[in-house]
């Protein structure tokens, strides 16, 4: 086993335990603390997959605006442990059950898949990560979706101005 | 020419519909001429039709449309205009019409519209009375013969606002009803054997098609049929109550037509009898025991109407005693006379009761002989027809029956003279006890006492007469060789009978048969003359009946068994039906589905808690779901394919 | 790495996302869920990317449209963030408390 390999199951394995705990944690303040983690683990598997681009967009935008903007909301509204709800057990468990099984019929189709099961995903080679690349496709290509994405922009900034309009 | 028939109902439906209809704006006279008018009308092309049918014998009709056409088996709206049913359209149309002109004084204390309700029903009872004997099939027989059971239903309670009168009526309708079942199962057998109900067709060679089973069932449920409509036993009792009616009805229907359809069904279907001769015998034992049952239970009734009620039930068991020995022309002729007689009779006690103001009890009366004389005579007349006196009508038409009887069985002779006897007893015992002796009655009604006007004294009139002479159109061999008339005319109608029964050599000992007739005859005279004395002298007693006296005037309390063995019973399983099987059993069921829904709607609601979060669970649980059946399809389907 | 690797971590962590959303009562909590499920997308997105054959011959552009994708993505849950924000904000300035089990109006 080389080190991609190693990093890989070191990295699956910090971004699962960390989204459990975003569940598990009663403090909401941890909970987004430990999907700042799940963040960072995932932007590590984009650089080992060559996209360095999304990697860094991902840690910026994520972890850095989101998730700072969940913090804002929270210390607004000053929750801590004790103020948490807690939904009762059984809803719980069906949760969790429900979740599993969910699963359970994704991995199942995953795996009968005929013709994914000889196919990889290369590691650390590559060029289309780099920003050059998808610079070049982005405004050849998609040009127009991102300028309606700015618009979209837009209207979620006055949307939320007028949502959050005291009045 | 042959479609004038069409024309002979035509006249009454008329009258009906614009008697019905109009009845608020007529006017009583006007009422009256519609009502009695189209009669007259049907009587003369009746005769119109009789002339011919003499001369030429029986006339091809044409069918009017087919009444019912289901794949092989056609019913034909077609009328039959052969000797017998001649005969009978003159007398419905005759006697008719002489009814209906007695009517309109008898009934015209009624106020218009009921007047009016009165005639339309009246015609409409005509019109069925000729459609049944019309008729070339047993289909249109019994459209008639449940048209005249309905008006006779409508004309009982013709005075609604009697309970007791609907009572009566309600009783009439239903018992018929019974009588009706066994009519139309023997349709139904016929239709089957045959594929067609026409007369032409059953009656060509029944024994071709039919085995002596089937005959026997088919006549025997015929002859069930005629117990209902015609009043024997045991579905007689609806007779004596239908007196709650007027007079004239009980005139019109329950003594010279409606009673007679079922004479004239087995008569039609004679050929049909001829080869079942144990039905033959079971029709002359019902009909031999009526006559006499009905004749004794008269001996003792009060009511004039009651009497003559009884009277006609026991004249029709002597109807059906000459049809079950086989002399069906002299049943035919005994139709006849009785129609004359019974209803001059009829006529006379409304006549009477009109003049008491109503009064119908025969001891409150007497001495209305010199008040009313013509009343008084034309009764007087009839009496002496009914009682069997020579040279009357009833004498000579009671004797073919008699006679053909001793042929037949010297026991039916015997039996069928005693009730003879019994007839003339109590029909002189009425006579004397209403006009005979003094007035019995109040001092008011004395004063009410006057002959009646000339609407009803005169069809009184020609009924006496027809009863007095009637009789010269059957005189029997035994006195002038080829001078029965009627039997020459009905030849054709009964020559598949007479053919039949050609096997038994006559035994025409005439000179013992003359020997019988005159002993008889003497007999007759001797306890008319008892009778005649006896209640001359009548007087009012208030002591009650004992002994066989109370039963005869309880009429063998056959009212209260058929009470207690039929009407409890089926009260009381109607009442279990309505209590327990509609309502816990079909109510519960039909409410339990409704309350069935209730409950699941109320479970169901619970899913709605308006949390999204629940909603989401669903949409994931869904989702998974239809994973996995899409994955499986095929799989599912074989699954499903065992199953089913 | 065999596809299927990155197929089933996609997978775990879209259902943890899923048992998430479902579990919790805080309407904050659900909401960083639905973040957790996009990212597992975007990953998956990515993978993908570098799944396809025409990556084989160097220089081209064949994966690059996955990529954007996971841009486009990314652009959209922060829009989508910013109003999801305001309306919980919304929610706890009118009841105080940000438990989704409030928001029953739509039962029965």
């Amino acid at each position: 086993m080389d080190i991609t390999q190693i990093l890989f199951w070191i990295l699956s394995a910090l971004a699962l335990f960390a989204a459990i705990m975003v569940l598990v944690s009663k403090n909401p303040v941890h909970s987004v603390l430990w999907l700042i983690v799940v963040f960072f683990a995932i932007s590590g598997h984009y650089i080992l997959l060559n996209a360095q681009f999304l990697a860094i967009v991902n840690l910026i935008v994520y972890a850095g605006a989101i998730m700072v903007l969940f913090l804002f909301v929270i210390m607004l509204m000053n929750l801590n442990a004790e103020a948490e709800p807690q939904k009762n057990n059984w809803m719980k468990i069906i949760g969790v059950v429900t979740g599993g099984l969910l699963l359970w019929v994704l991995v199942s189709a995953v795996r009968s898949a005929a013709d994914m099961s000889s196919r990889t995903a290369t590691l650390k080679t590559g060029d289309i990560g780099l920003i050059q690349n998808l610079g070049k496709v982005l405004f050849n290509d998609y040009a127009v979706p991102f300028e309606i994405s700015s618009v979209l922009f837009l209207s979620a900034m006055v949307g939320a101005v007028v949502i959050g309009k005291k009045d | 020419m042959n479609e004038l028939v069409y024309l002979v109902p035509l006249f009454p439906l008329l009258g009906f519909l614009i008697n019905g209809l109009c009845r608020k704006q007529l006017s009583k006279s006007l009422t009256g001429i519609i009502g009695s008018g189209s009669i007259l009308v049907s009587f003369v092309i009746s005769t119109i039709l009789f002339w011919q049918v003499k001369s030429n014998g029986a006339l091809p009709v044409d069918p009017l449309f087919t009444f019912i056409d289901a794949g092989s088996f056609k019913i034909d709206f077609a009328f039959q205009v052969d000797q017998l049913s001649c005969l009978f359209l003159l007398i419905i149309t005759g006697v008719g019409f002489l009814i209906h002109v007695y009517s309109t004084s008898y009934m015209h204390d009624e106020e218009a519209p009921h007047f009016a309700r009165y005639f339309s029903y009246l015609n409409l009872f005509v019109f069925s009375m000729l459609l049944l004997v019309l008729g070339a099939n047993f289909v249109i027989m019994f459209i008639g013969w449940e048209g005249v059971g309905l008006c006779s239903y409508l004309l009982i309670g013709f005075w609604f606002k009697n309970d007791n009168y609907n009572y009566a009526a309600k009783k009439a309708f239903v018992m018929n009803r019974i009588g009706d079942l066994g009519f139309l199962l023997a349709i139904f057998w016929i239709i089957e054997k045959f594929h067609s109900a026409d007369y032409a067709i059953v009656f060509a060679n029944p024994q071709g098609t039919l085995s002596p089973a089937d005959i026997t069932g088919i006549t025997l449920l015929l002859f069930v049929g005629a117990t209902g409509k015609s009043a024997q036993i045991p579905l007689y009792t609806w007779l004596p109550d239908a007196m709650a009616g007027p007079t004239p009805v009980s005139a019109l229907i329950h003594a010279a037509t409606m009673v007679t359809a079922g004479i004239y069904m087995i008569a039609r279907s004679n050929i049909l009898y001829t080869l079942a001769p144990s039905v033959q015998a079971v029709v002359a034992v019902i009909g031999l025991a009526t006559a006499v049952f009905a004749a004794t239970i008269a001996l003792k009734q009060n009511d004039i109407k009651k009497v003559l009620a009884y009277s006609t039930v026991s004249q029709l068991g002597y109807m059906f005693l000459g049809l079950g020995v086989g002399a069906y022309t002299g049943a035919v002729f005994h139709v006849m006379t009785h129609a004359f007689f019974k209803a001059c009779l009829f006529l006379g006690a409304g006549s009477v009761i009109h003049a008491m103001g109503g009064e119908q009890d025969m001891r409150n009366m007497g001495g209305l002989k010199k008040y009313m004389p013509v009343t008084q005579i034309t009764f007087l007349l009839s009496c002496f027809a009914i009682a069997g006196v020579p040279p009357f009508s009833g004498f000579f038409s009671k004797d073919a029956i008699l006679s053909a009887a001793m042929q037949s069985n010297m026991l039916y002779y015997v039996i069928g003279v005693l009730g003879a006897l019994l007839t003339a007893f109590y029909m002189f015992r009425l006579y004397g006890m209403t006009f005979l002796g003094s007035f019995r009655g109040t001092h008011d009604q004395e004063h009410h006492l006057h002959e009646s006007p000339k609407a009803i004294t005169i069809p009184l009139v020609v009924l006496a007469a027809l009863a007095t002479v009637g009789g010269l159109l059957g005189i029997p061999e035994v006195f002038v060789k080829d001078s029965n008339w009627l039997e020459k005319f009905l030849a054709p109608v009964f020559a598949g009978s007479t053919a039949l029964t050609q096997a038994k050599p006559a035994e025409g000992n005439s000179s013992m048969e003359l020997v019988y007739m005159f002993v008889v005859a003497a007999i007759i005279v001797a306890v008319i003359a008892f009778a005649w004395s006896k209640y001359k002298k009548y007087e009012k007693t208030t002591e009650p009946e004992t002994g066989l006296g109370k039963v005869l005037a309880n009429k063998w309390y056959v009212d209260e068994i058929y009470d207690a063995i039929v009407v409890r019973p089926l009260n009381a399983l109607a009442g279990f039906l309505k209590n327990v099987v509609e309502k816990s059993g079909i109510d519960g069921f039909v409410n339990g589905v409704g309350r069935f829904v209730q409950y699941s709607s109320r479970q169901l609601r619970l899913l709605q808690s308006g949390l999204a979060g629940n909603y989401i669970l669903y949409m994931v649980l869904s989702i998974v779901v239809l994973f996995v059946i899409f994955w499986n399809q095929t799989q599912i389907v074989q699954f499903l394919e065992n199953i089913f | 790495m065999p596809i299927q690797y990155y197929l089933t971590l996609s997978a775990i962590l879209f259902c943890i996302g899923v048992a998430g959303a479902l579990t919790r009562r805080n309407a904050i909590i659900i909401f960083m869920c639905i973040e957790l499920m996009l990212n597992a997308v975007n990953l998956m997105l990515v993978a993908f990317s570098k799944m396809s054959p025409a990556v084989e011959v160097a220089g081209t552009n064949g994966g690059t449209d996955a990529q954007l994708f996971v841009f486009f993505i990314m652009v959209v849950a922060a829009a989508e963030v910013s109003v999801g924000l305001a309306i919980i904000v919304m929610m706890y300035r009118n009841v105080h408390s940000i438990d989704v089990n409030f928001l029953n109006r739509l039962k029965n």
